[in-house]
């Protein structure tokens, strides 16, 4: 077994979970013999923005729904802000893969948008002009305003990205997790993503994104997360992310040509 | 057709009919979008079983007894699916396929060896009901509905399928948020602090409450098509949810009033003597309208389906 480098650092005191906008401690989950995340802790810096990178299959989703209690862990403590997840559902805005819902469900834009108010609203409260209006105006942040009325289902991969990204945002959360944003969505989308998250980092946000494409980690984030079942290191991006670690991470399926032009670019 | 044939020989049947449609159609609409539209399928094939027993062991037909044999049997059959899908490591619609077919079959076996001559419970029933049995004797005429004389005579099940209906519709009603929020994406609805295993199995036995209810009365085809045909016709018709769910009353009204109109004098328009079943009538009725809704709705176009060259 490769000796991990993260696991030499400093064992983290009860100051840092209490700080972190998500700290997860030995969160283990497993569909059915073969855990698919074992044993990880993780501790997101405050205000950074954060992706959780590792191969197809590595548990990077996994680890996102369980955190979340999407899935339920076998083992393990979450806490957010320092308290349990479930006194903490209204700090959190959770943006699902986008190939994870039924596109042909009878609703509009406008409507998908307005979920993001549930936690406002209830189940009966009245919905009234100025909850429409904050929803037109998420919309409007992802440009896409002019698709309000339109049937989900007519929508190109990448809007149906935007609308989901909207529908975080009218959550007005502290917290924003992001499972693949990016998959399958074109330049134009990518970069109205990006821009949106950002100035959710500048507004002081914490943001965690579920990320598969290794060429962007520098450009978009700050801090790094890698993992293959279990936690291969954590920290921001100019320590952590390294060819080693890639290679921890990835092991054989990450081909050595790879390796050697990701540090060429890592120095 | 005057008041006082009509009142009397039609109205309550007519009416039941429709409750009925309504009552299943509208928790169909969830589960068609939840790709769980076999459900209801799956219900109605087997409380029969469980309502034999129930018979067999009360020795009457009785609403109590009837919904508790029908909930028995739905435990069974979660019981006995897992337990298939487990041991005989198959695939979950495969063990439901076994489990359902096997407990209808089961409860046709054992009502054939009922003595049930005295009431109402037989193979036929339990297929198309008995809803032109559902008469209100006690009516003479359009007056009778301000008559508590003769309002004390209407048949049990209209009062019984109404109360369903209530029931079913608060529930949605109470719930429409929620249940529209996990149905879309259940993933989120979990983040938001929504129970949505909780909910989906409230809505799974609200279902078969409906299911249980108008199978008492109309039988088990109607159950069937009901959940499916509304639905499914009305998502054609509409881009929201809303306007499904209002589609789908629409076309289970049309459905049950047309279906049972046409079984009654249809034959005779055509020269025949006899009518024709009610219930088959009416689910006749909304695969038709599926079928129209399928060919002439305005909101065909799914994003997944190949496109027309």
């Amino acid at each position: 077994m490769i000796e991990l480098a993260a696991d030499k650092g400093i064992r983290l005191s009860d100051n840092s979970i209490a700080s972190s906008p998500l700290a997860v401690r030995g969160l283990t989950v497993s569909y059915g013999q073969k855990p698919a995340v074992f044993s990880v802790d993780m501790t997101v810096q405050p205000g950074a923005m954060t992706a959780i990178i590792g191969p197809n299959g590595a548990g990077k989703s996994t680890l996102l729904k369980a955190a979340l209690g999407i899935v339920k862990p076998l083992s393990g403590q979450v806490t957010v802000f320092g308290r349990p997840l479930e006194e903490q559902r209204a700090q959190i805005a959770y943006v699902p893969q986008r190939a994870s819902v039924d596109w042909d469900f009878p609703t509009r834009v406008i409507d998908v948008v307005l979920m993001g108010l549930y936690r406002e609203l209830g189940l009966l409260g009245r919905l009234h002009a100025r909850h429409k209006a904050r929803a037109l105006d998420c919309l409007a942040r992802v440009g896409m305003r002019d698709f309000a009325d339109r049937q989900i289902g007519q929508l190109s991969g990448g809007q149906q990205q935007r609308v989901f990204l909207a529908r975080a945002l009218a959550q007005d959360a502290d917290l924003y997790l992001l499972d693949e944003p990016f998959a399958g969505v074109d330049a134009a989308t990518e970069k109205a993503i990006i821009s949106v998250l950002k100035s959710l980092k500048e507004a002081g946000r914490t943001v965690v994104v579920v990320h598969h494409d290794l060429a962007t980690v520098s450009d978009y984030f700050d801090h790094v997360f890698l993992i293959n079942t279990r936690r291969v290191a954590e920290g921001p991006v100019a320590e952590t992310f390294t060819a080693d670690h890639l290679q921890a991470a990835y092991g054989g399926r990450l081909a050595t040509a790879q390796v050697d032009q990701l540090a060429r670019v890592l120095g | 057709m005057n008041g006082s044939e009509f009142v009397p020989l039609s109205l309550t049947p007519l009416l039941i009919g429709v409750l009925a449609a309504v009552a299943c159609a509208l928790p169909g609409n969830f589960l068609v979008l939840r790709r769980q539209a076999l459900i209801g399928d799956a219900i109605s094939h087997v409380v029969l079983p469980g309502i034999v027993v129930a018979f067999l062991l009360t020795g009457v037909i009785a609403a109590w007894p009837m919904m508790l044999g029908a909930a028995g049997a739905a435990v069974v059959a979660v019981v006995l699916i897992e337990a298939i899908r487990r041991l005989g490591r198959i695939e979950p619609g495969a063990a439901m396929g076994v489990v359902f077919t096997t407990m209808f079959a089961a409860g046709v076996l054992l009502l054939e060896q009922t003595d049930t001559s005295t009431v109402h419970l037989d193979v036929e029933h339990a297929l198309y009901g008995n809803l032109e049995s559902l008469i209100w004797l006690d009516a003479t005429g359009w007056a009778s509905l301000l008559d508590p004389v003769a309002l004390a005579g209407l048949p049990v099940e209209l009062a019984r399928i109404l109360v369903t209906l209530i029931g079913v519709a608060g529930f949605i009603w109470l719930f429409w948020r929620a249940l529209k929020l996990s149905t879309f994406d259940a993933g989120f609805a979990r983040t938001l602090g929504i129970r949505t295993n909780l909910l989906g199995l409230a809505l799974v036995i609200v279902a078969a409450v409906a299911a249980v209810a108008a199978f008492d009365a109309v039988g088990s085809i109607i159950v069937i098509a009901m959940f499916i045909c509304p639905p499914a016709a009305a998502r054609m018709m509409t881009n929201t949810l809303e306007g499904q769910v209002g589609w789908s009353v629409i076309f289970a009204i049309l459905s049950a009033v047309l279906g049972y109109v046409l079984a009654g004098y249809g034959p005779l328009w055509l020269g025949a003597r006899d009518a024709v079943s009610a219930a088959g009538m009416i689910a006749t009725i909304s695969g038709l309208i599926l079928a129209l809704a399928a060919r002439f709705g305005p909101c065909r176009t799914r994003s997944g389906a190949p496109v027309q060259v």
